[in-house]
């Protein structure tokens, strides 16, 4: 054997080593996915079985001591808190890449970054603690009690704004200049140029962001706890407190028994098909795009 | 070659000889540990004790985990705790399947934010404003403000205890805001001035004193303070108990013993609740 051949052999059986080792990686990886949805489902089972899918859904409130196990307003108020958090989020969050990627001047730029990404590192509980002594008491002055729709959507767009901004300042960055430098050739304006050129080519990016930013929004437990008070009940303004899926489990697993438990487990078991749902969504539509 | 592998042999015979021997010590070492879990409120002061009592026994090692006072009760009878943590007195039903002690006393207190002119409400009055018929200040004295009304999440024997005391139902509670432990409601009281809340008064007390913004009200005409809870005239109060199954016996004695001598009191006194003295606990058992 020459030495060539040698050295292809040897890097060609190094890539089998690491496809078979990414291979056993994915599966481990998926096994522990599978894994989760089966505990999931076996801990809500009795409650499903003893209480019935319908109940969570027709029930005439959430009181577990009193048997009734309606879920109906935490989902709302989990998809109102996250629907509200990221449709602010996105913009000033897209706005905030442009800004850093075509704008700014570099020095400003990269330390403007890097502020970004501090913002992304807080702990949510340090959100959830600024929110309650601080934002919670000013809406309070607006309009009582405070604890509400309007602080929770407002600390969650906080929380998630780094997600969108870095996401969008990564696809901004990998636009080629060629686009950008042809287009000006053109005489388009710049702003032409981000409304007709750089935003439809970054589509595929941002979608990507955006979902990313609505399965943290979902997610967020401990700041959604703490500011939006906890009510489970459907709002009827944007100064009503209420209760997200999350925040139901972290309010009662450590105090629940018996068919309470599971049916906080079968809280998990609806966010955990809302994420799946998201997943299944974003593949979809990014194929189309 | 083969005289490598003897020793190799040998050696991990040895390893596995010695290994063995360490499990075994490790097993003896088991049965001087002490698991404890339940009420939240419990928790903190039991980690107190258990730090003096593992001081005075460094052979003992005792576990404290929270997650509230029903869990106390399951954990203790599947084995999961040896001691479970109940911050109620037990139910009729439960005195046939447990046997509680009693370690410290606690009262629930009504809150207000301290700027907040109303310095007493009725029993009649905290039903109305927790079912919603009263739901400005002005109609107790106050400012004219709506009132935030702040409950407990539903399975804490706060609420057990407030709902129990007010003849209430939790479902028949009209809340603002629903908080988790002491320290959520203090803060959330603290910060809106036409809030109502009730917690622990001991945590409240410790907050006072640090100059959080934030009053006790009386109930039924009676000072929410540690000393009426002491007394025994503070209506809405509690015992903090350590439950078990069985009989207790060897080191989960000695842990209850402890945990109930005159040794504690300074530490029940630290977190504010109120120690058990001997003559009371003849009395209440």
């Amino acid at each position: 054997m020459s030495p060539s051949l040698l050295t292809n052999w040897l890097r060609h059986y190094k890539d089998l080593f690491l496809v078979g080792l990414l291979k056993i990686l994915a599966a481990i990886a998926g096994a522990i996915i599978v894994l989760i949805l089966s505990f999931l489902l076996k801990e809500a089972l009795p409650a499903l079985q003893e209480v019935g899918i319908k109940a969570f859904f027709t029930d005439k409130t959430w009181n577990p001591n009193e048997k009734s196990y309606n879920l109906v307003p935490m989902i709302w108020g989990t998809a109102f808190t996250t629907t509200g958090a990221v449709l602010l989020a996105t913009p000033l969050g897209i706005i905030s890449a442009l800004f850093c990627q075509y704008y700014a001047p570099k020095a400003i730029a990269s330390s403007y970054r890097r502020l970004i990404e501090l913002l992304a590192g807080i702990p949510s509980v340090v959100y959830g603690f600024w929110g309650l002594v601080v934002l919670v008491p000013l809406i309070t002055r607006l309009h009582p009690p405070g604890t509400s729709l309007l602080a929770g959507i407002a600390i969650l767009t906080l929380m998630i704004l780094p997600t969108i901004a870095l996401v969008a300042d990564a696809t901004f960055a990998e636009v080629p200049q060629e686009y950008l430098l042809g287009a000006a050739a053109m005489g388009l304006s710049s702003w032409g140029i981000i409304w007709q050129i750089l935003l439809p080519v970054s589509k595929a990016g941002l979608l990507t962001g955006v979902i990313l930013e609505v399965g943290r929004a979902i997610g967020e437990t401990m700041a959604v706890l703490m500011v939006c008070g906890n009510v489970v009940q459907i709002p009827d303004s944007i100064f009503d407190p209420v209760r997200t899926l999350t925040a139901n489990i972290a309010l009662e697993m450590a105090y629940a028994l018996d068919n309470h438990r599971s049916a906080l487990f079968v809280s998990g078991l609806l966010l955990l098909s809302v994420i799946i749902f998201l997943a299944i969504a974003i593949e979809l539509v990014e194929r189309k795009v | 070659m083969t005289e490598k592998f003897l020793s190799l042999l040998a050696f991990s015979l040895f390893v596995g000889l010695g290994l063995t021997a360490c499990s075994q010590n490790s097993a003896s070492l088991e049965s001087q540990k002490l698991t404890l879990t339940g009420s939240s409120t419990v928790a903190p002061l039991a980690s107190e004790i258990a730090k003096k009592f593992e001081a005075e026994h460094p052979e003992v090692r005792i576990d404290v985990q929270t997650g509230g006072s029903s869990r106390g009760l399951a954990d203790a009878v599947q084995g999961l705790a040896d001691i479970g943590m109940v911050s109620r007195s037990l139910e009729e039903n439960e005195t046939e399947r447990y046997q509680s002690y009693a370690i410290a006393l606690d009262g629930i207190g009504i809150i207000l934010e301290s700027s907040n002119p109303v310095s007493s409400l009725s029993n009649k009055q905290v039903v109305d404003i927790y079912t919603g018929k009263i739901d400005n200040w002005q109609e107790v004295g106050g400012n004219n403000a709506p009132i935030t009304v702040v409950n407990k999440a539903e399975g804490r024997s706060t609420l057990e205890l407030f709902l129990e005391y007010f003849e209430l139902e939790n479902s028949q509670i009209q809340a603002d805001v629903i908080i988790g432990d002491n320290q959520q409601g203090i803060k959330t009281v603290a910060g809106n001035k036409n809030a109502i809340g009730y917690v622990s008064i001991g945590a409240a007390e410790i907050d006072i004193d640090a100059g959080v913004p934030l009053k006790l009200l009386s109930v039924g005409g009676i000072d929410a303070s540690t000393a009426t809870v002491r007394d025994g005239s503070f209506p809405l109060s509690r015992p903090l108990n350590l439950v078990t199954t069985e009989t207790p016996s060897g080191l989960t004695e000695k842990f209850i013993e402890f945990a109930q001598s005159e040794k504690v009191h300074n530490l029940v006194e630290a977190q504010n609740f109120v120690p058990i003295s001997s003559d009371q606990l003849v009395k209440t058992l």
